[in-house]
């Protein structure tokens, strides 16, 4: 409760410190719009920015959701087949190299201008932690653990289902707070490749056409946007692992 | 079913773990290896257990050799409890059945009256995190049980706990091996602990283990710490057991 109103003080805080500085004479309305101008802009435009945001929630949700499959189906074939593991590992790293900026005009192309290149930069991005995470809760499990369940007979199949799988949910998690939080970027990044709709798209109009205030109301949209995924994910962790929160340290 | 190791050497690299162990327990007796940290008690307990193989010399279970035999007539019970944190203590006990194939609910349900035997009644939706040592310890043992195998393999059971814990512990097992008898091979570093349980106390050296001395403990099992402290014999015992061990 503390926390949470210590951090209420210090956003008032930014906000007031964005408007004293927008407020400076020297400042121009052009490049940097006051708080009360973003929420003009907001009350003005919001059929507009609802609708746009609209779009992109649904490319964030598809794509989060594309990677959490992939990534899940990803991490236990890695798991379970150590050729598949040492193959793939470098390649999963190096996915992660390569500059999404430039990949999404390429898929752009590829996918044509609908959702399709969206979808593949969201689920691209979230891919990694996701997988990577889960990958990392697989074959976090001790080893006497292991030993356990081998001397109850368990199949393979068992001490995954029983063991390894649950053993893996808090970090499938942590992957999945991560992917939520850049998911909202990736497809801002498959819009500005090349969309007709979405705040990414928006943003980047109002950008050219010197729309100052709805660029601001844009991306506060898209921030809320993100911090409600993560504050989401991180409800159905309490809610799926309590055990997790309860285990006292060792 | 009996347990029999003849002249087994386990090396890990250089590290020589156990250096010609020779030990056989008889149908229905319990058995307790006593020695120093180190000196490869859980490797002997792996062993017996089929969950690592002798780089020479011969461990049986029953007339069977094989590892894989070795796994399906031994349970063991690993020195931490190992429960699983997201399940209660009753689920925990059940994981054992659920391994064999029962299905989750059929395999609660039939874990549930040892709870009711064993002083765990009312703690079955616990989870281990709100478990007291000795209470998770418990649940450990009733899994090992419900895995129904005819012999048990305990390593350091109550390590862990502290001695007043250890005390009620030991008396719990040994009443739950007197109404639940089973061949039993119990690897412990407190000689007190091995007398009271065991009808036969194996001393091992110090790293590579190898048995010094077998001890008979001849009293009725199971045993109160009361006749026990009693008992000259018990005493002499533990003398013994100390001056072998040298310390």
């Amino acid at each position: 409760m503390r926390r949470a109103a210590l951090s209420i003080l210090l956003l008032a805080g930014l906000v007031a410190l964005w408007q004293g500085v927008a407020s400076l004479p020297s400042v121009d309305d052009l490049t940097l719009a006051s708080p009360a101008e973003t929420l003009r802009a907001l009350a003005d435009d919001w059929s507009l920015l609802a609708d746009n945001a609209r779009v992109t929630l649904v490319e964030v949700l598809l794509g989060l959701a594309i990677s959490v499959a992939a990534g899940l189906a990803f991490a236990v074939a890695m798991h379970l087949s150590r050729v598949l593991r040492e193959a793939a590992y470098p390649l999963l790293i190096a996915s992660q190299a390569i500059p999404i900026v430039v990949l999404a005009p390429i898929f752009v192309l590829a996918f044509d201008y609908g959702i399709g290149p969206k979808l593949a930069i969201v689920a691209l991005i979230c891919f990694f932690p996701i997988t990577v995470n889960v990958l990392d809760g697989l074959r976090s499990v001790e080893p006497d653990l292991l030993k356990l369940m081998r001397s109850l007979g368990a199949s393979r199949l068992q001490t995954l289902r029983k063991v390894e799988l649950p053993s893996a949910l808090p970090f499938f998690f942590s992957g999945l707070r991560v992917a939520a939080t850049v998911s909202v970027i990736g497809a801002v990044f498959g819009e500005w490749a090349g969309a007709d709709e979405g705040l990414g798209r928006l943003v980047l109009l109002g950008n050219n056409q010197l729309q100052t205030p709805r660029v601001y109301a844009g991306i506060v949209i898209l921030t809320l946007m993100a911090v409600a995924l993560f504050a989401l994910v991180a409800l159905a962790e309490r809610v799926t692992c309590p055990w997790n929160k309860e285990e006292l340290p060792a | 079913m009996d347990v029999a190791l003849e002249g087994v050497r386990r090396h890990y690299g250089d590290v020589a773990a156990l250096a010609g162990v020779s030990l056989e327990v008889r149908t229905g007796e319990v058995v307790a290896v006593v020695g120093p940290s180190g000196c490869g008690k859980s490797t002997l307990l792996e062993l017996v257990a089929g969950l690592q193989v002798p780089d020479s010399g011969r461990v049986a279970v029953g007339a069977d050799e094989s590892p894989a035999a070795r796994r399906s007539a031994c349970a063991y019970m690993p020195q931490r409890d190992l429960l699983l944190p997201w399940r209660d203590a009753l689920a925990n006990a059940a994981l054992a059945l659920e391994c064999k194939g029962v299905a989750k609910s059929e395999a609660r349900r039939r874990a549930a009256p040892l709870f009711e035997r064993f002083g765990l009644a009312d703690f079955e939706d616990a989870r281990p995190a709100g478990l007291s040592g000795g209470m998770r310890q418990r649940v450990a043992f009733l899994r090992t049980l419900l895995a129904a195998r005819p012999v048990l393999l305990l390593d350091e059971p109550f390590g862990a706990l502290d001695s007043i814990t250890r005390a009620s512990m030991q008396r719990w097992l040994a009443g739950a091996l007197a109404e639940e008898p089973r061949t039993a091979l119990l690897v412990t570093h407190d000689v007190q602990e091995a007398l009271f349980l065991a009808d036969r106390v194996a001393l091992l050296s110090p790293r590579p283990g190898r048995v010094l001395e077998e001890l008979e403990v001849t009293l009725p099992r199971p045993r109160s710490r009361r006749g026990v402290v009693a008992e000259p014999a018990f005493a002499e015992l533990e003398e013994r057991a100390l001056e072998v061990l040298g310390t």
